[in-house]
């Protein structure tokens, strides 16, 4: 981003003449509005995919009337919420009820910075952009408790609390899943971990060898709790808690927070993406470097947003875990799994420290069986089920 | 009715620290309290030291209604007491009042009933299975219960006109004869849902997550749900094989065969919140089989009696026992032998599974409190009546 402010400055540049600091600020406001509208326009048609697909698994319709097949509905909620009334309880504290969903978008909003579109499209390549991001989507968990605090309302604290123990747990696997890639790249820099890989499966991160596959899995899990997903949702918990810390929530600020839902589900599938499955990298299979890179963008985002639909299938699939089998999941399983997958990682290393071809293509072959295994099962449900359960998706 | 709620809170000093139990109000217009029942829940945390219920807020005073209404005008009115499976309940009041005045019902008339109460208890248990799933945080075996609960509505709805509150029976017998077709399209329907309640498992009663959140929470031994009177599903959840079609045969059940599924205690304890929610899936099976049973052997004739307008009972008193979806619900009539009753008493199952939530919540989370009430399949409306 610095290069590309620079470039702007230099003689002859859009920007010339103009003080450095004062440059660099107008591009950070760029980037910044860029990746705003990136993230409302992803946010707001993910929300309206996760109805129709829950709708599908659910065999309902799900909206389809506000633009075709109601692509547009999550315009129409917007505007909506908008311009609902802004509820603020009379016992609320009144500045940390409005500042909590703000922080709330702040932390998730952080992380589109590091998140690594095509070769060069990033807003910002630190070089310890794993580890800023880890530690930026955790800034969400003190806008859930400032919002559960502040509403003073015991259901929205209890929910608040849920999601303060739940999302600093589910860090240290996360954290670990990320350490184990990071032993491999030697970098911590998202770019860098991205050219690490190559564009055909077999050499990606995920097929490189089992541990970086178990770690892509705790991850993966890690992940969804953190993102408040189910089967780990406690935090919000609608049978249990009403709505969780949101529950005095109305109008733009309750939409906020629903905002950083979608959006932060985009955000654990591009991460994952990049970590694990290749990121950007596509065959150079053109000279042109702007068709290059939009056909990057295009790769990162097919399979950013598959992983997304994971996501939603498992939400549409299975019920809440307990808080106490959370929190157990986490600390009995979770954590000793990566931090013996990451031991083993280590070991893995030491002794082939260029990788081994003949773990990756074993490691390939499982993978393949087992989603040849997988899909088979899918393709028996499907045809099981009778034809009244729409298959198409757009019926 | 009022419940003493003990506002003196407990203080304890835990290293130095003074600690307070947490007050909650859970209800009347919480998501999963099934309606309007409230709770007044004493939280260590999330853990919960008592979960006091409050009932009343959904008291329509239906048995007084009864001594001003007459014998035939009530049956409207029963459909209100358990709006989920209002099929039994309008047989509740029929075989009182044909009870007290001893007229028999037609054979064919007893045979209407028979499948339109199974049909009706089909679609209760399937809105008790998929709002358990929903309790527990699944929301699509709710959607896909409520699809079939549809169909059979549809089929009700040619019997009687309609959906919800049907008034379908009448003292004598059923107000109308089965319409043509109607046979073949229940067979179809049973046909169809029958291999669906296996999916249904599939899909959540052996979910992993579902049975870890299920199995031991909330166990009740046989002795304590006789001592709490616990009855129909949630009875022979904690192994007591006792239901009131079997045991106290009424209306033609006795010529019928089918299985009373029991609590088997296979995934935990026996007794324990799956066991009573995996009763009712496997009940629903059985329903199937009485309902093709009674649609192969459906005699012919009228399906109702003579019976005059101005009904007068002589004077008596009597008690019914049918077997709702919610267990045995009891009738209780008192005749004067004039046009109205001079008193009703229902007994339903829904408020005796109420009294026992107090003395099991002691230790349990507040997320378990939900799949207990859930478990219990209370609907507010039978509680308050």
């Amino acid at each position: 981003m610095q290069q590309f402010a620079d470039g702007l400055m230099e003689p002859g540049g859009p920007l010339a003449g103009i003080s450095t600091p004062l440059g660099y600020v107008l591009v950070v406001a760029l980037f910044a509005f860029l990746i705003l509208n990136f993230i409302m326009l992803v946010a707001g048609v993910t929300s309206w995919v996760e109805r129709r697909v829950w709708a599908r698994i659910q065999s309902r319709i799900g909206p389809n009337r506000v633009g075709p097949q109601g692509v547009l509905q999550w315009l129409a909620d917007g505007i909506k919420n908008i311009m609902k009334e802004d509820i603020v309880p009379e016992q609320a504290d009144r500045f940390l009820f409005k500042a909590a969903p703000y922080l709330t978008m702040m932390g998730f909003f952080g992380a589109f910075a590091c998140i690594p579109f095509a070769d060069g499209v990033i807003a910002a390549d630190l070089n310890v952009g794993v580890l800023y991001i880890t530690a930026v989507t955790a800034l969400v968990v003190v806008g859930i408790l400032m919002a559960g605090w502040s509403s003073n309302n015991k259901w929205a604290l209890l929910g608040g609390i849920r999601s303060a123990a739940q999302i600093i747990s589910y860090e240290i696997p996360a954290g670990l899943a990320v350490i184990t890639v990071v032993l491999f790249t030697g970098t911590l820099s998202m770019q860098g971990i991205v050219e690490a890989q190559g564009a055909a499966p077999w050499k990606w991160f995920l097929f490189a060898n089992p541990f970086l596959f178990v770690a892509f899995f705790v991850f993966f899990t890690a992940a969804l709790a953190e993102g408040n997903r189910t089967p780990f949702d406690l935090p919000e918990a609608e049978s249990e808690l009403v709505a969780g810390a949101f529950t005095e929530y109305s109008g733009l600020r309750s939409l906020l927070f629903f905002l950083v839902e979608w959006g932060n589900l985009y955000v654990i599938g591009a991460v994952a993406t990049a970590l694990f499955l290749g990121g950007w990298r596509v065959p150079a299979v053109t000279d042109n470097p702007v068709l290059l890179g939009v056909l990057q963008f295009l790769v990162f985002f097919g399979k950013s947003y598959f992983l997304v639909f994971i996501a939603m299938w498992v939400r549409g699939t299975l019920p809440r875990v307990r808080v106490d089998q959370l929190m157990s999941l986490c600390w009995k399983y979770l954590v000793p799994i990566s931090f013996v997958n990451m031991l083993g990682a280590m070991v893995f290393f030491v002794l082939f420290p260029e990788g081994s071809p003949v773990v990756r293509f074993g490691m390939v072959a499982f993978g393949a069986a087992l989603l040849v295994y997988f899909l088979s099962r899918v393709v028996f449900h499907i045809r099981r089920a009778r034809p009244e359960f729409h298959l198409s998706p757009f019926a | 009715m009022t419940v003493a709620i003990d506002v003196a809170l407990e203080r304890e000093g835990v290293g130095g620290l003074e600690t307070e139990e947490m007050t909650l109000n859970m209800g009347p217009q919480h998501p999963s309290t099934h309606g309007v029942l409230r709770f007044v829940v004493k939280a260590d945390g999330e853990v919960m030291r008592r979960a006091i219920p409050d009932i009343g807020y959904l008291h329509r005073s239906i048995e007084k209604i009864s001594e001003k209404v007459g014998y035939h005008g009530f049956m409207p009115y029963t459909d209100r007491v358990d709006y989920v499976s209002a099929m039994q309940c309008n047989q509740g009041w029929a075989m009182a009042c044909e009870a007290l005045a001893g007229i028999t019902v037609p054979r064919r008339g007893e045979y209407c009933r028979v499948i339109a109460c199974e049909l009706g208890r089909i679609a209760s248990h399937l809105i008790s299975v998929g709002a358990t799933g929903m309790d527990i945080g699944a929301m699509t075996p709710f959607t896909h219960c409520i699809r079939e609960r549809e169909k059979i509505n549809d089929l009700l709805e040619e019997l009687c006109g309609a959906r919800l509150t049907f008034n379908y029976m009448r003292i004598g017998g059923c107000a109308w004869d089965l319409p043509p077709g109607f046979a073949a399209r229940a067979l179809d329907f049973i046909n169809r849902f029958e291999p669906l309640i296996d999916e249904l498992n599939e899909l959540l009663s052996f979910n992993k997550i579902f049975v870890e959140r299920m199995a031991n929470v909330a166990v009740i031994s046989a002795e304590k749900a006789i001592a709490y009177n616990l009855v129909g599903p949630n009875l022979r959840g904690s192994g007591v094989r006792y239901d009131v079609r079997r045991d106290v045969p009424y209306s033609v059940y006795s010529e019928f065969q089918f299985d009373v599924p029991i609590g088997t205690g296979e995934k935990g304890t026996l007794g324990d919140s799956w066991d009573r929610y995996m009763v009712r899936c496997r009940e629903m099976k059985e329903c199937c089989r009485i309902v093709r049973q009674a649609i192969e052997g459906l005699p012919a004739g009228p399906v109702i009696a003579k019976v005059p307008r101005t009904f007068k009972p002589p004077r008596g008193e009597v008690y019914v026992r049918v077997e709702g979806s919610r267990g045995d619900m009891g009738w209780y009539v008192v005749s004067d032998g004039s046009a109205f009753p001079y008193r009703t008493h229902i007994r339903t199952g829904s408020y005796t599974a109420m009294s026992i939530v107090e003395e099991l919540s002691p230790g349990l989370m507040i997320a378990d409190l939900v799949a207990v009430i859930a478990s219990f399949d209370i609907v507010a409306p039978e509680v308050d009546r």
